[in-house]
Formats: structure tokens, sequence, C-alpha cells
């Protein structure tokens, strides 16, 4: 992004002359240069100091060795690549778990949101009151912190609670089943919360739909299951990329939700929750770098597969 | 012309001073920032140096005042939210305590400062609440610096069972706060039979609405306890491994659903958890908030006693305005006011005959003033070295992430 906005009030040599008003060799274009980069000089120096540095620091971190004969929390910058070994066959059910989590949670949020943005972007247009008032109403949740909505869904699902209660009277749940530390609820959790992501984007572009082309689809006689898996879908692409990785990238990597003291319990501890506990509670360092960096690395794969086989990279 | 009077703040006063000192120029700057990233780039390296870090010089002649972190709900406040027995402290010393909420968990805490504490660095207090096997850890690594008993004369009112503990002999390094136990609560009102044991939480009607403690020295020292081992004693690897299958059959029967810290008691107030290990504190809270709903009890085969003790961080300059501090809340009247309202146990002899003046009914209260038999029913854990501290970790977080 910051490339693309420094590229345009000054190429970089080793790309094409800019083809109209000032060729390259005009002397305004060269003096207009460095004042650019100097403009990315902060932007620029935050990116090294707290992400690059902090990126290098992990991984040095995740190499470490425990010391000999040391006491707990205490290693030795070393090269012990065994670290990611032994994290993957330990960790490896909250490797997949993360991943499962949230690739559910992010179709969940999908399969909501889309009507929910096709009704304010595409129906409600005739009604701008409307359409402002349920975007209000979408947003609204981020009012109240995250935390105390997820608080507030632990509540509404303990065992004492109407909602189960009732359940169990009209036998829709065991009378021993339980809500609250099941996957469903961490998956119902994460959805919940990362709805108002998957929304927006999704509603920023059938916004800008043109109903004409959905006209000319049934005016060739498409059906309307048709005119919307080969027109909408195909033009509100942009808003389902962007929506399912703002949902994907988080959901991955959430331990709120699946916390024990939230949505989750011992059986549904996803990644983040590992990585806390080796991190602050078992001080094994190495681990907790070591898993972040495979998290991260994994999430770059599957976002940039992705990406490129939806074809939007240019949308990005 | 008259300089401007320096502000309040004790650091920045004395920031302000250091700079007077030193007249900075451009060369003396360079100097010091080339320093200061040689300085960084060291202690990025030597992350590993084994040496302990040395106590900082001790100012509390010149600067009167303390910074204490402390946990929530943990001293006494008035409803104008000012600390009554810290005022009186103030008045009667001429030390300003400047008292924060800092410490919500001893993980967490440490988590926070032990990069400073390693490289003897000030860590923003001079004094912090921590519990046993926490302060165990940073006593193990020199983090600590030593109290001198003949600052705090009152602390021969310290309970005679707290005067030696295993990780600091002498309490030369440490004084309690304040403890409590961990026991067994069940709600009375949809469990009205109750528990006498921990074996009762393994009651077929329980199942799934057991709650347990995400500290590990209070679940496993109960259920050790429970199968007969001496917690305090010497007991090694084998004892705990028999008490950790126990718990990982419990849990992967789904017998015990809620292991959690401190937020265990919403799940007792919403009633997911009808039974559970409990700290005792909270449960003469709760039962204050809602009415008397749960029953508390040190198991009959023992329950555990942990302390919060004060403990002065290596680089802290005031060590001797917080000998001052722990000497005057040795008093017992003074005890028995924090008492009165925090509900744990107090460590100092004679606080219940103060109590006695304050409110009768809390001094009777066995969770705040335990008599003897229950005093002799509750076991500390003992102390863990290094390795056995990882390696019992480990097994234990391993049940709570459901790795098994």
């Amino acid at each position: 992004m910051a490339f693309a906005a420094f590229s345009s009030t000054a190429p970089p040599p080793t790309t094409a002359p800019p083809p109209t008003t000032a060729p390259s060799t005009d002397p305004a274009a060269r003096r207009r240069s460095p004042v650019a980069l100097f403009l990315l000089l902060p932007g620029i120096l935050y990116l090294v100091l707290f992400f690059l540095t902090p990126l290098v620091s992990l991984l040095l971190t995740s190499f470490q060795a425990p010391r000999e004969f040391g006491d707990i929390g205490q290693y030795d910058y070393a090269f012990r690549w065994q670290n990611y070994v032994e994290v993957v066959t330990t960790y490896w059910p909250h490797i997949v778990r993360s991943f499962s989590y949230a690739l559910a949670a992010t179709f969940f949020a999908l399969l909501i949101s889309y009507p929910l943005a096709y009704f304010i972007g595409v129906k409600a247009r005739k009604w701008p009151l409307l359409q402002s008032l349920m975007l209000v109403l979408v947003i609204a949740p981020f009012f109240i912190s995250f935390l105390l909505r997820t608080l507030a869904w632990k509540q509404l699902f303990s065992d004492e609670s109407f909602v189960v209660q009732t359940l169990k009277a009209l036998s829709l749940m065991a009378p021993e089943a339980h809500v609250t530390g099941t996957a469903f609820s961490v998956i119902f959790g994460l959805t919940y919360n990362f709805i108002p992501f998957m929304t927006l984007p999704l509603y920023t572009t059938l916004e800008r739909l043109d109903v004409r082309y959905l006209e000319a689809g049934s005016d060739l006689y498409a059906s309307p299951f048709h005119v919307f898996r080969k027109v909408t879908i195909p033009l509100s692409m942009p808003g389902i990329v962007a929506g399912t990785l703002l949902t994907f990238i988080p959901a991955a990597g959430d331990y709120i939700n699946a916390s024990r003291d939230f949505l989750g319990g011992t059986g549904t501890q996803m990644m983040g929750n590992v990585i806390e506990t080796n991190f602050l509670v078992l001080q094994n360092f190495p681990a907790a770098a070591a898993l972040s960096i495979i998290l991260m690395t994994v999430i770059l794969v599957i976002v940039s597969i992705y990406v490129k086989r939806s074809g939007t990279e240019e949308l990005l | 012309m008259k300089s401007k009077p320096l502000p309040a703040d004790p650091m920045i006063r004395q920031l302000i001073r250091r700079a007077q000192n030193s007249q900075m120029g451009r060369r003396t700057l360079l100097a010091g920032a080339g320093a200061g990233a040689t300085a960084l780039a060291l202690a990025a390296c030597s992350s590993g140096a084994t040496a302990k870090p040395t106590a900082a010089a001790d100012t509390s002649a010149t600067d009167k005042s303390i910074r204490w972190d402390n946990w929530a709900l943990y001293i006494d406040v008035d409803d104008a939210g000012s600390y009554p027995t810290l005022d009186a402290f103030k008045a009667q010393t001429g030390i300003s305590v400047k008292y924060t909420e800092a410490v919500d968990d001893n993980n967490s805490y440490y988590g926070k400062v032990k990069d400073q504490l390693a490289l003897g660095q000030d860590i923003g207090a001079d004094v912090a609440c921590l519990t046993d096997w926490m302060v165990s850890r940073m006593i193990r690594f020199g983090y600590t610096q030593e109290l001198d008993h003949a600052n705090i004369p009152n602390l021969a009112n310290l309970l005679p069972s707290l005067q030696d503990v295993d990780f600091d002999p002498g309490r030369a390094m440490s004084v309690p706060w304040q403890g409590g136990f961990a026991g067994l609560a069940w709600n009375k009102e949809k469990y009205p039979q109750g528990l006498a044991s921990v074996e009762d939480l393994w009651a077929a009607d329980l199942k799934g609405r057991v709650g347990v403690l995400s500290e590990m020295r209070d679940t496993m020292g109960l259920i050790m306890l429970d199968q007969g081992v001496d917690i305090s004693g010497d007991w090694g690897e084998d004892e705990f491994t028999a008490a950790i299958d126990e718990f990982e059959k419990q849990v992967s029967d789904g017998q015990i659903r809620n292991i959690k810290g401190n937020s265990y008691k919403e799940d007792l107030a919403n009633e997911d958890t009808l039974a559970a290990i409990v700290w005792s504190g909270d449960i003469v809270q709760l039962n204050a908030e809602n009415g008397d709903k749960w029953g508390f009890i040190v198991p009959e085969r023992g329950g555990t006693l942990w302390n919060d003790n004060f403990v002065v961080p290596i680089g802290s300059p005031g060590k001797k305005n917080v000998e001052e501090l722990i000497n005057y809340y040795y008093d017992p009247a003074v005890a028995a006011e924090v008492a009165a309202y925090v509900n744990y146990i107090t460590p100092v002899v004679g606080a219940k005959e103060a109590m006695m003046a304050i409110d009768p009914a809390l001094a009777e209260d066995p969770l705040i003033f335990p008599d003897d038999a229950t005093l002799a029913n509750a076991y500390v854990f003992r102390g863990l070295d290094g390795t056995e501290e990882q390696t019992f970790n480990n097994q234990f977080q391993a049940i709570l992430l459901g790795a098994a």
C-alpha cells in the first residue's frame, strides 16, 4: 500500500517512465523523489521498530535452547530447530482445531452476513434511512467491549439459563448436556464476534452493485439462482475475499472465545490459548515463539493461495 | 531569578535532579545514545547471563514515598475511594503510598516485570504482594531484596507457623500480607447434601457441574491430600503423578468441567458449577453479596494454605520505607482494620482481639480467624525446585489445554 502511494508520486527508476505529462528526464520529478522518501521515513521507521524488530526477536526466541541446569524460564540463544518439531508433535490437535474452528466461523459468518449485506446494500436502497439504521445496528455491538459481549453469551448459555433450560424442557437437549465449554459455543462466539467484519466489506461492494446487470441476466432468461451465481457473486467477490480474510485471520489466532474463562473448555483450546499458556504460565518462550511463527506462516500460505485462486490480487 | 519548584511526583523529581546534575551537551548526548545502543545490544545478547542482579541504592531517607502493587479488593477502601489505613500511615510516618491494583495474576504480573528484574532495574514498584510459589521463584532468581528485621519490630506479631517457610528461611526476603485456604464449596440450594471430602466431588450426580482452580498448587494439593500425601512434607514425582492421573480421569470423564482462575466466581453465581475447589475469602464475599448461598469446608483430609507476601523488588530504591510500611501493617489494630474489609486470613497475632472492637461477628468467623483445629488441617504446598516446577506445570497445563 505504502509503495503504491510512493510510486504514484515518483516512480522508482526501475519501472517504465511515466507515460504522460512528466517524462523521466524532467528534473522536477527527480527533485520530488527524496521528498517522498523523506515523507515515507516515519512509516518505515515505525514498521522497522514495531514490526520488524519484534519479528526478528520472535524468530530468534523460537530457536532458543533451555539452559543447562537452568531454572524455569531460562533459555539461551541457539539454533534449536527441534523446538518446531516438538510443538507440532505436542500441539498438532490445537493447530488443526484452530484452523477448523476459524474455517467454520468464517463459513457461518458469510452465510449470515451475505443476505444481511445484500438486503442493506441492494434491497434497502430505496429507503436510505432504513439503510443507515441497519448499518448502525451492524456496527452497534462495537460500542460494547468485545470481552463483555462474550461474557454475556456465557451467561446466556449457562446451565441454569433460560435458553438451556427451555431447550432441555423441549427435549431438544439431553438433560446432562451443556453449551458452554463445547466446540459449538466457541464457534458460535467466533462467528458472532466477527460478523461485523464480514458484513461491512460485503456491504461496500454490494452497495455499488449495478442492478442493471441483474436485469440483463433475467432478460436473457437466466433463473434468479443462475443470475445470483453468475452475476452477483462474481461482482461481489472483492467483498467476499476481504470479509473472509478479515474474519478468518483473527479467528484463527483468537484466544478469547476459546479461553476457559469465556466460552471454551479443556477440549476446545486453540493455538492462541496454547501460546498464552506457554508464554505466561510455563515460561516456555521458545515454544510460544515457535507456535506464533507457525501460526503466522500457515495463515500467510493459506491467504496467498486463497487470494491467488480467487484472482483478486489487484483488489487488495 | 528563582527557579520553578520541582513537581511533586518523586520519580520525575529525581529525573530532573539527575538531569540538572549532568549538563548535557550534544557530544555527551551522542555518546550516551551510543552507549545506550551498545548496552541494549549487549542486554539482548546476554539475557542468558547467570549473574544475579544487585540491589538498588536506597534513597528512603530523602524520598518519602512508596509504590505498592497489589491485587484487587485486597485492602480497606472507603466510599470516597481512598484507603483509610494508608492515609493513617502517611499521617503517622510522612511516607505517601501510591497504591495500584496492578497484580491480576501472578504469572501475568511476573511476565511484565521479569526482564527488568533480571537487569536489576526499577520495575515501577517498591513493594508487591505475590503468592508463595512466585515469591519462591523470585528469591531463587535473586529478584528480591533482603529485609532488615531491625526496622520491623512488629514482625514479632507474625503467626508462629509462618515464621519459617522452606522457600524463605527466617523470612529474610518476604513477609506475609494476607492468606487463605483452598477448600470445597457447594451450592446449598441445588446440592443440599454438601461435601466432606474431595472424593465427594466425583459423585455421579455432580457430573459436569464441578469446578476446580487453575492454580496448580491448590487443585493438585487438595487431590494429593485426599490421596493421603502430606503436601508440606517430603513427596516426589510418584505422588504427584498419582494425583495427576486422578485429575486427568475426572477431566476426561467430563466430571470436572470448569478449570478457572479468579473468574470461577461467575460460574458459582450462574450455577454452571454446583460444587468446586475454591478460595475461602471469595466465598465470604460471594455469600455477603448473594445471601449465604454457599457452604464452605476445609476437607477432612486437609486443605491448602497459601499466603501473598510483601517482597521488595531488586531495583527498588525504597526498601527502608517499605520496611516501615510492613511494620505498620503488623500492628494488630491496623491488621484487624484490613481484615474486616478483605475477609482473608491475617497473619498478625492479636488481630482477632483487635477485631472484637470493630466487629465481633467477623472476629468469630472461622474463615477469617481460623481456630486451631482448622489451621492444623491446612497445609502449605512445599517449595518446588526449578526442574520440578517445570515438570509439574507441564503435566498440569497439558490437561488444562486438553492436549492429552
